[in-house]
């Protein structure tokens, strides 16, 4: 049966890229050795900035033992969520074309001949389905979510990209464990410095190696190992280039020409990214007109907006930074929550917040904030934005802003706020 | 005892065709993997789950590099090889990479931004952004066309640092006819 393997893919003659080799799936896969931990751990981080423990904050509730590394998420340093999500996206959509580079590097192995040798190889080729699996899945899951395509999805985003997360990382770490010792081998192979300089004259096949790579009836080379390595780094720099900006805020937030966050919306106070608008949301001017309310519960107290803006007003420069990977710094004003609390009777440190938006059908018209982030003395009912009343997409006529809290968490048309001793 | 150890690893050996570690590893990880899972049947989305995630695992091998093979072989297949209009053109150094280079990135930004360019996500953008996804064809051809625009230059570049009567020496490999899987 080896010696006669099906004709086409399975023939090892079939594969003729004088490129592949040992020596260049180790080089992509060391980038995603890199790259892919700063992802996972960076997306595990997300998902703990959430405060999942909070009732009504957990958007996966059946994670079981998976959140076990939860703790009290800081509102210190305000800017670490936006740089923790932007590296997630940023870094994941850089990866892409090193992700596809390893896979395109590997593909006869798919095909190899018979399946298995040995029980041993039938089990390791098992997990390498979930690799695969995973990897792709994790990416394209993110990539469709970011861009808002979620008719695509057959299932909710959230359990889907968790999940699914947590099989690539169980296959991902298993496959650094039986592969590293011949990812090393094989990058002592040859030397980077000299395959920099070598061109399309002096580029040879690798040597015949026990992985199977290397092609056995190689074709004369169209491109030279330096540059392929510079055509996958410039795809990755190119999408890099084009989407790192919807981070970013001054003039080159302009660059993120192909991304969905980075849109210019005017040069207004209120002229900033919008993530779920009013009409969307259901809210409408009706019930944000002079007739809102802002309820505290548990007390008899239902404040105006213009009794809201005759308490103590502080400003803050105050980043929203979404899960999206898309962030934008602005300059914030309103009462402190800490005040509020103390007007509904409690004391700030001693209890939480549960928030309740006008929003109608939204997954996030209601969050829980911790203790911690309701004493922050950061943490505003932002009525204003940079000078200027609130617009109505940006939560008019009051909004809450925590300091390094998720985006979804800076809950837009607050109609409700209840002060109470936390959950445990 | 340390015998036996070695005895029973060596049986594992011959009859498992690794190391027990090797087994054990594998196990670890569809134990983590295998919670993942049950995860995922309690949530109650299984069906679409185990549907996309076999997708993913072979729409690169059997879809996407059978694609991108194939265009290889389209962009290199020069049925008109023979007519030559010009003397001076009669070996030009090799073209192939001018043009695989923006071709495959252009289609990268597809492959990855697809739902804003053909504005699949239109609606669910629109609910979000309050803005609709209309300028990302342009922004995307754009991009396209500079980056077809500095290969032709780097190309004419290198046709003008090109000593005259030089011949195509070692750069007309690309002639070659292709194979699948080149690279």
């Amino acid at each position: 049966m080896r010696s006669h393997p099906p004709p086409g893919p399975f023939r090892p003659d079939f594969w003729r890229s004088p490129l592949r080799g040992s020596w260049l799936t180790s080089v992509f896969g060391l980038v995603l050795l890199v790259g892919i931990p700063i992802i996972a751990i960076t997306g595990l981080l997300s998902y703990a900035a959430y405060n999942p423990w909070l009732p009504g904050n957990d958007t996966t509730p059946e994670r079981g033992l998976l959140g076990f590394y939860f703790f009290d998420w800081p509102t210190w340093p305000a800017w670490l969520y936006r740089v923790t999500q932007g590296i997630h996206v940023i870094l994941g959509l850089t990866l892409i074309p090193v992700l596809l580079a390893k896979l395109w590097s590997v593909i006869p192995k798919l095909f190899a001949w018979p399946p298995a040798r040995s029980l041993a190889m039938a089990v390791e080729r098992a997990s390498l389905l979930l690799l695969v699996g995973g990897a792709v899945f994790e990416f394209v899951t993110g990539v469709l979510n970011i861009q808002l395509f979620y008719t695509a999805f057959p299932f909710s985003f959230y359990p889907a990209h968790l999940y699914g997360a947590w099989i690539f990382i169980a296959a991902f770490a298993v496959h650094v464990v039986l592969k590293l010792p011949r990812m090393v081998s094989a990058l002592r192979s040859r030397s980077l410095r000299r395959e920099l300089r070598t061109g399309l004259d002096g580029t040879r096949p690798e040597p015949p190696d026990p992985d199977g790579l290397v092609a056995t009836r190689p074709a004369e080379p169209s491109l030279s190992r330096r540059g392929l390595l510079g055509f996958v780094g410039g795809g990755s720099l190119l999408i890099f280039g084009l989407s790192v900006g919807q981070t970013l805020d001054g003039p080159l937030r302009r660059t993120a020409l192909l991304a969905p966050h980075g849109r210019m919306y005017g040069l207004g106070p209120n002229d900033f990214q919008v993530n779920k608008s009013a009409s969307a949301m259901g809210v409408n001017p009706m019930s944000t007109g002079p007739g809102w309310r802002l309820e505290l519960a548990g007390t008899d107290l239902r404040l105006s907006r213009a009794e809201l803006l005759a308490l103590p007003q502080y400003t803050y420069a105050l980043p929203i930074a979404c899960v999206e990977g898309w962030s934008t710094q602005q300059t914030w004003t309103g009462p402190r929550l800490a005040d509020l609390a103390r007007l509904a009777g409690a004391v700030p440190g001693r209890v939480e917040a549960y928030v309740e938006s006008l929003e109608r059908g939204g997954a996030f018209s209601e969050a829980s904030l911790s203790a911690r982030q309701v004493a922050d003395h950061r943490s505003l009912l932002a009525l204003r934005v940079n000078g200027a009343d609130l617009s109505l997409d940006h939560g008019y006529p009051a909004r809450i802003m925590v300091p390094n809290a998720p985006g979804v968490h800076n809950t837009k048309w607050v109609r409700r706020l209840t002060f109470r001793p936390p959950s445990g | 005892m340390i015998s036996r150890v070695r005895s029973l690893r060596q049986w594992a050996v011959g009859r498992y065709g690794a190391d027990p570690l090797h087994l054990l590893a594998l196990l670890a990880c569809f134990t983590l993997a295998g919670y993942a899972a049950s995860r995922v049947v309690v949530a109650g989305i299984w069906v679409g789950f185990v549907v996309w995630f076999v997708g993913a695992a072979i729409i690169h091998d059997l879809v996407l590099y059978p694609l991108y093979a194939v265009a290889d072989i389209a962009v290199r297949w020069r049925p008109w090889r023979r007519v030559r209009p010009s003397a001076v053109l009669s070996h030009p150094p090799p073209w192939i990479n001018y043009l695989r280079v923006p071709l495959a990135l252009s289609a990268l930004l597809l492959l990855v931004w697809f739902p804003l360019i053909l504005r699949l996500s239109q609606d669910g953008y629109r609910r979000s952004v309050a803005l609709d996804t209309t300028p990302f064809l342009g922004r995307w051809l754009l991009v396209t066309g500079l980056l077809f625009a500095g290969s032709a230059l780097a190309y004419a570049v290198r046709l003008r640092r090109r000593a005259p009567g030089e011949g195509s020496g070692p750069g007309s490999r690309p002639d070659d006819p292709p194979g699948p899987g080149q690279g």
